[in-house]
């Protein structure tokens, strides 16, 4: 090969990536270190945002409970969802992947059509039931002296959790369903002619098969839901609050955006090292059946 | 008495007949082939015999118990799968141990049998790997280990060795005959390959479109084979068209310009099937030219042009000159070696 086409070739993919390279850079990187860089700055009530560099912020997520709190919260709130999701999504998976042709496109069209929907449509709706005095389900449960006042929903962890769950829930049962899918279509009947019922069969030869699909299920819908705003700003509001909500707060109420910028990047941080280390572990757990 | 009966077993999906009047018994320990060509219904019969699928008509017993009564995971059958169907988060150990572990073999025994199982495919040192780390060939023999460590009443395979090139299919052919004859399972293969059915087994039974077609030795439906359709899909073989002329006397049977002496009982238009290997070359009998020669080491194939149509020859190679492209021969053939049906004229 001659220089020149050596040369060539090594410029040609840059040159080709170049575009989406440049957008990659232009709406995601540049903005992310601007916040991180914010997040060092100074700034008070009256003097706005002041370009220092001070550990002020960081001090403050740092020694203030407060905010401890509220982190804990918000990964407490992500890992029952994921619980939630993992545990009504892969039997929900596996019952629908066994359904016969036509009801099966039926039902994985209910499961998934929730997706077109908007997550605030979504969370509005549990609003509507729910919500307070005046939600259709209270209502109904207290004219029917059922209960004498209104199911706490609004504004509580579990509200936020069940509300969460139901956006998230496509994205275990997809995850799932394609795991599903690599199974041997006649791996059931080997076991069965072996001896195995049926809780064995489920136990020993689909659970650990399926597993790497929950897994990788739980690492999206975990990662969505610490960082969701929508549903954890209807349902909780501003009483109580989670990161991505505080981080807006700061951000539009109070207009100190240094510290929203910190609470974000603690976020995104806490968020990235979580999956990166879950995902290494898993993939080591799993390396037979991932091949 | 038969140790496994399947009795006008039948199975319809909706309005669609699968398998029809199926009858067939097997003795202790005989080794049959089920072969036929795509989409005959081989591998929903033996879904019936394992099943996980229930015949809409007939009974399967066996040793004289009624089959179908009896729950798949209770009817101690091995079964190895096209697919293989593994376990693939289990080792070639724990995939083979699987059926011992739901039986409550005790430990101990258990480790052995897994360790003489995988020993006897070939296997030995291979406990620890992963099936998606083994070959084709590999796999399938673990998954043959995991059928057989069970001792199952009856061997169900369900075309074993067409994810296998060829090579590695003669090898495990002669191997899996090797096995069942030392262990002496009864055992039913499921194949669409003529060779490996006739190679393996003690009976084949031959079917289309959910019939059986015929029921024999390798020999019997090879050389006698009862209908059109089994001649054809045992080997090559010429078809003929003849009539029998019953006013000449002696009653003649007539190709072109071969004849001979008519067998009793059919006259009119017929269809005369010779196999390729039973023609030779004489001086009076169908003539015929030679399109093509191709030399194929032991044995020459002629393809030729005869007057009742193409005609393919085979000789064995025995040193002795073969007429070359664009001669002219005469085909002809012992009439024991022929078979003649009616033919219907269109
Ligand atoms: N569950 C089913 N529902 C409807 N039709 C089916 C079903 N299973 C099989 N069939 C039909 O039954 C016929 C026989 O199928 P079967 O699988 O027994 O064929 P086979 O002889 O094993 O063919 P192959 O050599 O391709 O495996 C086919 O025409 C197939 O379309
Ligand atoms: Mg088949």
């Amino acid at each position: 090969m001659s220089m020149a086409a050596e040369e060539r070739s090594v410029r040609a993919p840059w040159a080709l990536t170049a575009p989406a390279l440049m957008l990659f850079v232009g709406v995601l990187l540049i903005p992310l270190v601007m916040t991180v860089m914010l997040s060092f700055h100074d700034w008070g009530q009256y003097k706005g945002i002041e370009p220092v560099f001070i550990l002020k912020n960081w001090h403050e997520i740092a020694t203030d409970p407060y905010y401890a709190e509220m982190f804990w919260r918000t990964f407490r709130i992500a890992i029952l969802t994921t619980v939630l999701t993992a545990l009504l999504g892969a039997p929900e998976a596996y019952i629908l992947n066994r359904m016969s042709g036509r009801w099966k496109s039926f039902f994985l069209l209910v499961i998934l059509g929730p997706l077109l929907i908007s997550v605030v449509a979504r969370t509005l709706g549990w609003a509507l039931l729910f919500g307070g005095n005046n939600g259709l389900v209270n209502k109904l449960l207290m004219s029917l002296g059922v209960m004498r006042s209104p199911i706490p929903f609004m504004f509580t962890e579990t509200g936020m959790v069940i509300a969460l769950a139901h956006v998230m829930m496509p994205f275990m049962v997809l995850s799932v369903w394609a795991a599903l899918q690599r199974l041997d279509p006649q791996i059931e009947n080997a076991a069965m002619s072996l001896g195995a019922g049926p809780v064995t069969i489920i136990r020993r030869i689909i659970m650990p098969q399926i597993m790497p699909g929950v897994l990788s299920g739980a690492i999206i819908v975990f990662s969505l839901s610490a960082s969701a705003f929508a549903t954890p700003a209807i349902i909780g509001g501003r009483r109580l609050k989670v990161a991505a909500t505080l981080a807006y707060d700061e951000f539009l109420n109070t207009l100190n955006w240094p510290l929203g910028a910190a609470v974000a990047t603690l976020l995104l941080v806490a968020l990235v090292l979580i999956v990166v280390g879950s995902n290494a572990l898993i993939e080591r757990r799993y390396a037979e059946v991932f091949r | 008495m038969a140790y496994l009966e399947l009795d006008r077993v039948a199975k319809q999906f909706g309005t669609q007949t699968v398998v029809d009047d199926f009858s067939l018994s097997v003795g202790k320990g005989e080794f049959i082939s089920f072969l036929g060509p795509s989409g005959c219904g081989k591998t929903t019969t033996l879904q019936m015999i394992a099943g996980f699928l229930d015949p809409t008509r007939g009974a399967i017993r066996l040793e004289g118990k009624d089959l179908t009564a009896i729950h798949p995971a209770k009817r101690g059958l091995g079964i190895v799968f096209q697919s293989y169907a593994l376990f693939p988060h289990m080792t070639a150990a724990e995939n083979v141990a699987f059926g011992l572990e739901m039986r409550n073999v005790p430990r101990n025994e258990r480790a052995e049998r897994v360790r003489s199982a995988l020993a006897m495919v070939g296997l030995a040192g291979y406990e620890d790997r992963h099936p998606r780390r083994m070959s084709g060939g590999q796999q399938q023999r673990v998954a043959l280990a995991r059928a057989l460590v069970i001792k199952p009443s009856v061997l169900l395979l369900d075309e074993p060795l067409s994810n296998l090139d060829a090579k590695l299919r003669e090898e495990m052919q002669i191997e899996l005959r090797q096995i069942q004859r030392t262990v002496g399972t009864t055992t039913i293969l499921v194949t669409h390959d003529q060779n490996e059915a006739m190679s393996l087994s003690d009976r084949i039974v031959v079917m289309s479109q959910g019939k059986i077609e015929q029921i024999g030795t390798p020999q019997e439906t090879y050389e006698k084979p009862a209908s059109a359709f089994v001649s054809q899909f045992l080997g090559k073989t010429n078809d003929f068209a003849g009539t029998i002329d019953r006013t000449a006397t002696p009653a003649q049977l007539v190709a072109g310009s071969w004849s001979a002496p008519a067998p009793v009982g059919l006259s009119g238009p017929v269809t005369v099937s010779i196999r390729p290997e039973r023609i030779g070359f004489g001086d009076a009998g169908l003539s015929a030219k030679i399109i093509t020669r191709i030399f194929q080491g032991n044995h020459w194939l002629f393809q030729c042009d005869s007057e009742c149509g193409p005609a393919i020859v085979i000789r064995q190679n025995d040193g002795k000159a073969q007429p070359g492209e664009g001669e002219t021969v005469r085909l002809i053939w012992r009439p024991e070696d022929m078979s003649v049906r009616a033919r219907t004229v269109a």
